[in-house]
């Protein structure tokens, strides 16, 4: 594989690892109003991803930075091309960001109400505008000559990329819920087990349309065959639906996995309709942005390319590190948990000990 | 750059300025604060002394409140250059972007994840271990201070580079990251986080002296500050005009601008102050304050160095890159450097001023001075963007030196009303950010040691 391509696979893997691990963020978040019984159990679902949404969002920053110095063009073509829809994302982010520190440092019933809000709108409209942005790289949009968008903000809608902001939105709310169903205890736990059930079937059958639509949009708009788009969309498909058929058993281990590589196998179906462009033009296709025309000349991807294989090995293992640490299941507040230590896992952390 | 801009451009830069600065106010108080209360851990740590835990927790939710703003706005600072200067991107990418990328995989990377763990770790890791994350943490601040600079002193002084194509490119990574700007503006930025953070340290122990609250812990605060204030500060000094050496051979025009020198001399006289004297039709102050050679000692490191003035560079610079304005707004350079430096003797003055008063035993109570060391706080935040100011317009026309002007660098598929609603909205969001942000942080830092009268104290930031 020539460093071009490495760097397409591993902007994919860094777009994976941001759907994977911020999806059940965002999931939570977009439950936040509507899944706990009383403002208790809202704070232990805040506390569940307290600890690891920033390490998460970090995932994205990588990706812009690595799509920044690996593939400036494409950088710079969507950035600049998908302008207002990435200054709507940066607002929920930044709403979002905000409502983690801060919801806990008011007492009024009201403060906390605006910042519950803050962090499901946030989610909702990252998820929405990432599927709408993300599918809008295979579908198409107007590029000049020049490799410069050449369309209005208007040019992003169409039924497909709806239906993925939608599939994105319904995916992370399903992952949310089966996340939850793994890091909570008590009613907390039966409530995201039960969201989970509702979300199921929504999410599959949009999760699944969205999939098959894309290798349609790969076969029609990118010049590709169905094979191999077919192969991550059908693992997407069935990992999707594994996971329904878990949660309805209430198997919270597995339906999680599940999720998880639905998620990550749908961004991986992105990619491979994707490949070899990494933006596609329509209505000239001849504009399209491919993998060697937007491409960093070799010695840089070289010396990022051993930066990366240093670190993102690292990366994993401490990453991976502090889920273990915080493995601990999260009682809703009203029972205790009955592990060792349990009772300091409510919704406020204890003092330590001294 | 004139407030009523009316070209894409003029809007593209004024968001950029309005964004990064603001963004600025947070970052060099999270690298100052995080050391700092790493240390007041590290106190409790190995002397099991409860004051320490309480200093940490304090401190602790003020440089959390902080971070998180950092973070947020952070953000906006990556994809604002492909948004709105896709020109420059794609010209600089090659380039900029790797110590961009290794920033985040290297540096943002360690203090998100460490930070979550240190602010929920408290019982669920040893007291060693949970010590660690935070200085982990640490690190990861500083770590990325260095690639962000590394990235911004390559706009300032081109190193390691070649162009093809119209593009720059890489041709030797081992000079991108020790191109000597870099070194200087990295020592320079990171002790400005360490002038950030024991100054508003300071500052809070001020304000509790005042009300007489706690005062036996947050005397060791104090002196904690204080013993990292006073050598800093004075530090700040040297290395400020050590970095001004380095400006000279890379932006001369830039330091002809700051000291208003419009013609050559030689030895250099320093402007204190003046009035007029800052546009090509008026080129000679109607009053001024100077000190014989201090500009020449102060650019070349010699009171006999010959310092170029802003004619002579301007013909130079017609006669290398064309006909053209080369000039950066001279009464905004002169002022933002003066602003700069004068700060920094104040802060060194407040600094040495305290640890006088604490030497004898007298800050608790010497109120004359809490009152202006509580003002002092201000004084970090108003030198930094001053400093940030004359950096990045000392640098126009140029967006990086000599090889793109920012004229040419925006994007061209955005259009100026875009580039207006989105200046509209960040200037709206972040006013109502700041306002918030003052609020909680006058709040937890008014709160006292116990957390008010009745709470328990808490986790930093782990309540929901």
């Amino acid at each position: 594989m020539d460093l071009e391509t490495l760097w397409f696979v591993l902007i994919a893997v860094l777009w994976g690892g941001y759907f994977l691990l911020e999806g059940f963020d965002f999931g939570v978040g977009l439950l936040l109003p509507f899944l706990p019984r009383d403002e208790r159990q809202r704070s232990t679902m805040f506390e569940s991803i307290g600890p690891v949404w920033d390490g998460n969002e970090v995932w994205l920053v990588v990706a812009g930075g690595a799509t920044f110095a690996a593939f400036p063009a494409w950088y710079a073509t969507m950035f600049s091309g998908f302008y207002i829809a990435l200054l709507l994302v940066l607002v929920c982010l930044i709403v979002r960001v905000l409502s983690f520190e801060w919801r806990g440092k008011g007492e009024s019933p009201r403060w906390r109400s605006v910042w519950t809000w803050a962090n499901c709108l946030g989610s909702f409209g990252a998820s929405f505008v990432w599927g709408v942005a993300l599918a809008n790289l295979v579908n198409g949009v107007p590029l000049d000559s020049n490799g410069d968008f050449a369309g209005d903000f208007g040019d992003l809608f169409s039924g497909y990329t709806v239906i993925a902001g939608l599939a994105v939105v319904l995916l992370f709310a399903f992952h949310g819920a089966t996340y939850l169903t793994i890091r909570t205890s008590g009613d907390l736990c039966r409530r995201a087990s039960r969201a989970a059930q509702r979300l199921s079937l929504a999410a599959a059958l949009v999760g699944a349309g969205f999939l098959a639509w894309t290798v349609a949009v790969a076969v029609d708009r990118n010049d590709k065959s169905v094979f191999p788009p077919i192969l991550p969309a059908a693992l997407a498909i069935a990992a999707i639906v594994l996971a329904v058929v878990f949660v309805w058993q209430r198997r919270s281990g597995p339906a999680f996995a599940s999720t998880a590589v639905g998620v990550v196998a749908t961004v991986a179906a992105l990619f491979t309709s994707l490949y070899p462009r990494v933006m596609v033009s329509s209505p000239d296709f001849g504009n399209s942005l491919t993998v060697e025309s937007a491409a960093s000349a070799h010695y840089t991807l070289e010396v990022i390319s051993i930066v990366a294989a240093i670190l993102l090995p690292v990366i994993v293992l401490y990453q991976g590190w502090t889920y273990h640490v915080f493995r601990q299941r999260l009682a809703g507040g009203e029972e205790a948990d009955s592990s060792p230590g349990g009772a300091a896992s409510t919704a406020a952390p204890a003092e330590p000990t001294a | 750059m004139s407030l009523v801009a009316s070209t894409t451009v003029d809007l593209a830069r004024l968001q950029f300025a309005t964004t990064s600065i603001y963004h600025f106010l947070f970052v060099p108080l999270t690298l100052g604060l995080g050391p700092l209360v790493a240390v007041m851990q590290t106190a409790w740590y190995r002397t099991k002394d409860e004051q320490w835990l309480k200093l940490t927790k304090f401190f602790g939710t003020l440089f959390l409140i902080n971070f998180a703003i950092g973070v947020a706005t952070g953000l906006v600072q990556e994809f604002e250059f492909g948004m709105n200067w896709s020109v420059y991107s794609k010209f600089v990418g090659n380039v900029f972007g790797a110590p961009l990328a290794v920033e985040g995989l290297a540096a943002f990377m360690l203090e998100a994840t460490f930070l979550g763990v240190w602010i929920f770790g408290w019982n669920r890791l040893s007291p060693k271990l949970h010590l660690a994350t935070l200085w982990i943490a640490v690190l990861g601040t500083w770590l990325s201070g260095y690639f962000i600079l590394v990235a911004n002193s390559w706009m300032q002084q081109p190193v390691g580079y070649k162009i093809v194509n119209g593009e720059a490119q890489l041709t030797s990574v081992w000079a991108l990251v020790s191109n000597g700007f870099a070194l200087r503006a990295y020592v320079h930025t990171m002790l400005a986080g360490l002038i950030f953070g024991s100054i508003v340290v300071l500052g809070v122990c001020c304000w509790h002296f005042l009300r007489g609250r706690d005062v036996t812990t947050f005397r060791k605060a104090a002196k904690l500050a204080l013993i990292v204030a006073v050598p800093v500060t004075m530090l700040q000094l040297v290395v400020g005009n050590r970095f001004g050496e380095a400006v000279t051979s890379a932006q001369g025009m830039k330091i002809a601008a700051s000291e208003a020198q419009w013609n050559t001399c030689q030895p250099c006289g320093f402007s204190l102050f003046q009035i007029g004297g800052f546009t090509e039709d008026d080129q000679t102050p109607s009053f001024s304050i100077t000190v014989p050679r201090l500009l020449s000692y102060m650019a070349t490191g010699s009171f006999d160095g010959q310092v170029q003035g802003l004619n002579q560079l301007q013909s130079q610079e017609q006669r290398a890159y064309g006909r053209g304005n080369y000039m950066p707004n001279v009464e905004v350079i002169y002022w933002s450097m003066r602003v700069m430096a004068y700060m920094g003797v104040l802060m060194f003055l407040v600094a040495a001023i305290g640890a006088w008063l604490y030497w004898k035993q007298k800050l608790v109570r010497a109120r004359w001075f809490l009152w202006p060391a509580i003002v002092a706080m201000s004084f970090p935040y108003i030198a930094a963007t001053a400093g940030w100011i004359l950096s990045e317009m000392g640098r126009q026309p140029w967006i990086v030196q000599g090889l793109l002007k920012t004229a040419d660098a925006n994007s061209p598929s955005v259009s100026t009303t875009w580039v207006a609603i989105s200046l509209t909205v960040f200037v709206v969001l972040y006013i109502t950010l700041l306002v918030l942000d003052f609020w909680l942080m006058r709040r937890y830092a008014g709160r006292g040691l116990d957390g008010g009268e009745t709470e328990a104290p808490e986790a930093p930031a782990a309540v929901y």
